[in-house]
């Protein structure tokens, strides 16, 4: 893989839909006999010393104050490939459901949270990332190719968005309406008030290069050979934005992850049983929780894999980010 | 240049009307209210009524709205609703921690990023440049939600240092200032690191296309030390692109000093809006973007102006 950011990108979006193969719950399966209970770990050699498949122990509480948790080391039980259309589960699910991530304080799966709480995250990422540079393309192309009271309306009303704290402006757009709203409303209402928000940086660097292309010999050719202005804005000049647009997009993504993670953590953004990064953050934000249950914080570390695979994915593309060397 | 700072603080003015209208009115437009809110579901409609018409909540959103204008020209910005306290009594507290947090954050971001950054430009070793590059690509990733929640979990788990708020209890005030800079380690480091790792590859990127620039093979041919010309020559003119952005951090500085402040319980000006916007405390919200607005109005026009006192290019556009 010559690009290893795309490669780390590519990995989380297969993972998110590869969801209920590679997890052996689903996100509201909820254990109470298992509640914040450690990752199980896989292992290979029991306490014989005997190389054998791969195993894994049950979890027994020994302080139910504390909710620790010890290997019970008597009963080894093995792990099944292939069942039910999963990829590895436990052998004996009910007495030893094999979860690489540990619980919450439901008992559900960290793990299969994890994996379909990618789906609500970087789906709401990437649909408001296409949103905001499809609204940011047109608006930018329409200014900077009409010019005039049109173009200055435009990019001073982009100025305004832009001076604001994004952060802020979402959450007061999100606030006006109620708080507990239907998942599906949630994820379209995100979706949009990000993509409002993240348009006016598009429309800034798109009306910037229509106005330079339209003066170039190629744009006078196309209008003399009769070419109207919305095939000239959108067949001709509006090409020639394509690598800025990619660019943004990968700047957006990572931006939009973590606004969504803030909006769900103080409790904006998805309601509670749907996972989604932000809503497991949500459910360990007690630091008390997180302290004693660092498996928790899974949905942090994969947030920064994501976004730092897609910071990798744009050295040498970001302008002044990456130096020249 | 008179000409110029004038307009810029129009611009400024209308910007903080702007957004605490546009906060009024959008905390009017949501539904529910204070009063529905204070008293639970389970309220006599007549209560709720009476409460409404005591806050003054009964009025149209037109006529609020014109009371607030008006009131506000007299710098009186109306009472916190569940505070009962006029908001220009609750915001300056709230706003000078917040402006404590951002400040810390933005000095310790310059202290790493810009001698890192000059470090990385101009080191002739590639395994420098590479660590120091890796180490900015961490940080660029770890936006401050990322960081205050590692950096709590850390401190939380070493107990090295306080996690949450901004004073402990019980300290003689001898050692109060101590105090506050223990608290002020967590969050400040939330939202400076990835600041410093910005600030970084830009200083980075200045500092090696000064170093081509001829004269500093001019300086080199003269005689001049290295360090002589990476440290003071070459720092000097790449500065001012690095500079530039400062005004462009400000609005990224808030939007992050949010996430920190409700994480690490930092009593600032977050915390509070998000507290207001909870309650459906109307003209606390106005207050709060308000005084977010006039820091940013502030944060620009100081950036902007500085800059245009260095290159008088800026002042044009």
């Amino acid at each position: 893989m010559r690009n290893p950011g795309a490669f780390i990108v590519a990995a989380a979006a297969f993972a998110a839909l590869a969801a209920p193969l590679l997890s052996s719950h689903t996100p509201d399966d909820r254990h109470p006999r298992l509640l914040n209970s450690p990752p199980t770990i896989p292992h290979i050699k029991d306490d014989g010393g005997q190389w054998r498949a791969p195993f894994i122990y049950q979890w027994r509480l020994v302080n139910q104050l504390e909710q620790r948790f010890e290997e019970d080391r008597s009963t080894p039980v093995p792990l099944a490939w292939f069942p039910r259309g999963r990829i590895i589960a436990s052998a004996d699910e009910s007495t030893a459901p094999f979860m690489p991530l540990g619980t919450d304080s439901y008992g559900r799966d960290v793990w299969a949270r994890l994996l379909f709480g990618a789906r609500a995250s970087l789906g709401i990422a990437l649909l408001a990332a296409a949103g905001a540079v499809i609204v940011g393309a047109l608006l930018g192309g329409v200014a900077g190719y009409v010019g005039g009271t049109t173009d200055d309306a435009l990019m001073r009303a982009t100025d305004f968005v832009m001076v604001l704290p994004a952060m802020y402006v979402a959450l007061a757009l999100r606030s006006v309406l109620p708080l507990v709203l239907p998942p599906l409303t949630v994820f379209t209402l995100l979706t949009a008030i990000f993509a409002v928000v993240g348009a006016p940086f598009v429309a800034r660097g798109v009306r910037g290069i229509v106005r330079t292309e339209r003066r170039l010999e190629y744009a006078a050719a196309a209008e003399a050979l009769g070419a109207s202005d919305v095939r000239l804005l959108v067949r001709h000049l509006l090409p020639a934005a394509r690598g800025f647009l990619a660019v943004e997009l990968t700047m957006l993504v990572p931006a939009f992850v973590v606004a969504e993670a803030t909006l769900s953590y103080i409790g904006l953004g998805f309601p509670d049983p749907i996972p989604s990064w932000g809503t497991m953050l949500h459910d360990a934000s007690n630091v008390r929780v997180f302290v004693d249950f660092p498996w928790l914080l899974s949905p942090a570390v994969a947030m920064f894999i994501v976004v730092f695979g897609l910071n990798l994915a744009l050295q040498g593309r970001r302008p002044g980010v990456e130096s020249i060397r | 240049m008179i000409r110029y700072t004038l307009r810029r603080i129009v611009f400024a003015l209308f910007l903080v009307l702007a957004v605490s209208s546009g906060a009024l009115i959008l905390a009017r437009l949501a539904p529910g209210d204070y009063a529905s809110g204070a008293l639970g579901i389970e309220a006599q409609r007549e209560t709720v009524e009476q409460m409404r018409a005591r806050l003054g909540l009964n009025k149209s959103i037109a006529e609020q709205y014109v009371d607030w204008l008006a009131a506000a020209v007299r710098l009186d910005f109306g009472r916190s609703l569940q505070y009962d306290r006029p908001v220009s009594d609750l915001i300056p507290e709230r706003a000078a921690n917040t402006a404590i947090l951002s400040l810390t954050a933005i000095v310790l971001a310059t202290l790493i990023g810009v001698p890192l950054g000059v470090v990385a430009g101009s080191s002739q070793s590639g395994i420098v440049r590479s660590v120091i590059r890796a180490g900015s690509l961490v940080l660029l990733s770890t936006p401050p939600l990322l960081t205050s929640l590692f950096l709590v979990f850390l401190a939380a788990r070493t107990g090295w240092l306080p996690i949450a708020g901004m004073r402990s209890s019980g300290v003689p005030p001898g050692d109060a200032w101590l105090d506050l800079v223990r608290h002020l380690i967590v969050p400040a480091a939330a939202v400076g690191l990835p600041l410093a790792a910005m600030l970084e590859r830009l200083q980075a990127q200045a500092t090696s296309e000064v170093i081509d620039q001829p004269f500093i093979a001019a300086a080199r041919a003269r005689g001049a030390s290295a360090r002589r010309i990476v440290w003071r020559d070459a720092l000097r003119a790449s500065l001012a692109p690095v500079a530039s952005v400062y005004g462009l951090i400000v609005g990224t500085l808030l939007s992050g000093s949010f996430a920190v402040e409700v994480i690490t319980a930092w009593p600032g000006l977050g915390s509070l809006m998000l507290d207001a916007l909870r309650t459906r405390d109307v003209f606390l919200v106005a207050g709060c973007a308000g005084a977010g607005a006039v820091f940013l109005a502030a944060g620009t026009l100081v950036s902007d102006l500085a800059l245009a006192a260095i290159d008088p290019r800026t002042r044009e556009s």
